[in-house]
């Protein structure tokens, strides 16, 4: 691990101690003298990305400080005198709608997205992981097959179906698919997670007479706690971020999410209060970063897995 | 509501039948083995059954709906007409659904190598264990999860527009374009500069797959003198190739499906939905304005078949392309 010979043995680093066992201390001297620089490149190059990473959401802290004609205008980040008043004009709510209001409905969402992806994802991949059965290898293959299928071939009829079931305008057709385990990569998730578990522990228990609930609840679930995590953590971020579903079920503004609710502020007030619109752009942004900075290991980790396997 | 399977009965049932499998039986009989198939059937489909139920009701059935529409003329409030091939007609000889493949195809054929090989390069950056390197990985990765939202294409706008931050960057180089949203050939540059900024999920997928190569390969090409770029192109390219093809496979996917953030960069709502002079009407743009406001949902329908076999085509030449440059440990398939 601390060796400097392997650990940069990827990139430009220094070349490894020769195999014939010259003295230690002279390649050393010479790695760590063809290393600094090295070093210095390296770190020059990642503090220049992480600049235009993060240039857009600074820019947006900035530009929510600032008079509404400089947000464009002016170059500089912050401004000399920064204002609030683009926070304050989000009191007003927009067309009479309170912006608590479109926090609130997304919340609901997100919350209620991520019981039934957690509950129904983990039963399916229960099964598929854990229960030998007639059929499995071909519904696995299905399910994988749906990973790669593009949302748009069902929008339509979706549509067309919960409408004959007069659910426009509810929350019923953005819920339904995740108490239905339609998310099939938080499926292929958690069966990569469940598969890796000890066999031994659900061999004993069965032994022990436990039924596969038991086993499910009282030993699967409970070790399966990171993959549960990262799904859900995923499914707030997405639920939270979507943006057509939401265009598509909901014409309500009452009802409108975070998404819909900006949006229809650029429609409405972009050009008169377009201050308060990039304000409640990083108001809309804030519960993801909270997300991201209290959870980053699990979403990275799960986005990891989920090429290896692939 | 076709779902054969209801899943009231189901948890006492399955703690219940397992009991006597513990009895003193010595050899088991066929019967039992039989008895105890069935029964994992019945437990692997009950725990199945909201999948199968979603399945049914949410893709299978839709997908054939979908398939029925494609060949009538549907508006949502007269039953369908069939009208055989006459939707697929019209969107061959609609230059504006032409405009729209185009559009996305330079999006995907751009966007996705540049974004792929920017997640590559930086993967291969911070394969180098130093100091911040768990840091500078979180925060490459950011992006990725806010870049879908409507705030930053909001963001991304202004960024783009005229006399903003990029307009007056080019300027500095004596080039005078203009902002580029408000630019009906540039416009989609700025989508394809999102989806680049958004390179983190490609790149911990690379650096996962990076961290599997043995280093003793290196090692020994070390000894035999092969330089650095040799080393990248025989060794590093073949080891991760499997989940490069992963990483191409899914941004491809992806890439054809982009839809918000082109309808909120290219401005939206009414006639212009997607950017000035349809700059950025891509497929699913063009598919939503069809389909939600003009109500022709059977040629929608069409359309989205098409991408549908679009993005089975490509999957498909992917899938045969893997043998000639993926190469999977253990001789693989």
């Amino acid at each position: 691990m601390s060796s400097p010979d392997l650990s940069t043995s990827l990139g430009r680093g220094a070349p490894p101690s020769a195999p014939d066992g010259t003295p230690a201390r002279s390649t050393r001297a010479g790695a760590l003298r063809r290393r600094l620089p090295g070093s210095l490149a390296w770190h020059t190059g990642s503090l220049a990305i992480l600049a235009v990473i993060l240039y857009p959401v600074i820019w947006v802290i900035g530009g929510s400080f600032k008079n509404s004609e400089d947000i464009v205008g002016s170059l500089d980040l912050f401004p000399a005198d920064p204002i609030t008043a683009n926070y304050t004009s989000l009191a007003d709510g927009i067309a009479d709608i309170q912006i608590s209001t479109f926090f609130v409905n997304s919340l609901f969402l997100a919350v209620g997205s991520v019981v039934g992806i957690v509950v129904s994802c983990s039963l399916t991949a229960y099964a598929f992981a854990k229960i030998r059965f007639t059929g499995r290898n071909l519904l696995f293959t299905l399910m994988i097959g749906t990973l790669l299928l593009p949302y748009h071939v069902l929008l339509i009829p979706q549509y067309v179906l919960f409408r004959n079931m007069d659910m426009i305008n509810t929350y019923t057709p953005l819920l339904l698919g995740k108490y239905l385990a339609t998310e099939a990569f938080f499926v292929f998730l958690m069966v990569q997670f469940m598969r890796n578990l000890p066999r031994e522990l659900d061999e004993a228990a069965r032994l022990d007479g436990c039924g596969h609930f038991r086993i499910y609840w009282s030993i699967v679930l409970p070790l399966c706690r990171p993959a549960l995590i990262t799904s859900a953590i995923f499914t707030f971020i997405n639920v939270w971020n979507d943006f057509m579903g939401p265009l598509i079920y909901l014409n309500e503004p009452g009802k409108y999410t975070v998404s819909l609710g900006l949006k229809m502020f650029v429609d409405q007030e972009g050009v008169a209060n377009y201050g308060g619109m990039i304000a409640m752009s990083l108001v809309a942004l804030l519960p993801v970063l909270a997300f991201f900075l209290a959870f980053q290991r699990y979403l990275i980790d799960g986005m990891a897995t989920s090429g290896l396997k692939g | 509501m076709g779902s054969a399977v209801t899943h009231a009965p189901a948890t006492e049932d399955l703690t219940r039948d397992s009991e006597p499998r513990h009895g003193p039986v010595k050899s088991p009989r066929p019967a039992a083995l039989k008895r105890r198939g069935r029964r994992e059937n019945l437990a692997g489909y009950l725990f199945m059954s909201p999948w199968i139920a979603g399945f049914l009701l949410l893709t299978a059935g839709p997908m054939a709906a979908s398939l029925y529409f494609a060949f009538t003329d549907y508006n949502l409030f007269d039953a369908p007409r069939w009208i055989g091939l006459d939707n697929f007609s019209e969107m061959f000889a609609d230059p504006r659904w032409r405009h729209s493949v185009q559009v996305t195809l330079w999006y995907v054929v751009v966007g996705t190598p540049i974004k792929l090989i920017a997640a590559l390069g930086v993967a291969l950056l911070l394969a180098q264990k130093r100091r911040g390197q768990a840091f500078y990985r979180a925060a490459f990765y950011a992006p990725s999860l806010i870049g879908a939202s409507v705030s930053v294409a909001i963001v991304w706008k202004a960024i783009f527009s005229d006399d903003a931050v990029v307009d007056r960057t080019q300027k500095l180089f004596g080039i005078d374009a203009g902002g580029w949203t408000g630019d009906p050939d540039l416009i989609i540059y700025s989508l394809v500069a999102l989806t680049v900024w958004q390179f983190g999920a490609p790149m911990v997928i690379f650096l996962a797959g990076l961290k599997q190569v043995p280093r003793e390969l290196y090692e020994a090409a070390d000894v035999d003198g092969a330089g650095r770029l040799r080393q990248f192109w025989n060794i590093t390219l073949p080891m991760i190739s499997p989940v490069l093809f992963f990483n191409v496979l899914l941004e491809t996917i992806h890439s054809f499906q982009i839809f918000s953030s082109a309808y909120i960069v290219g401005g939206g709502a009414g006639g212009n939905a997607c950017g000035p002079a349809d700059g950025t009407m891509v497929y699913t743009c063009y598919l939503y304005v069809q389909g939600f406001e003009n109500s022709r949902m059977g040629l929608a329908s069409a359309m989205a078949w098409m991408l549908l076999v679009a993005v089975a085509l490509v999957t498909a030449v992917l899938f045969w392309s893997q043998k000639r440059w993926v190469h999977y440990e253990e001789g693989g398939r």
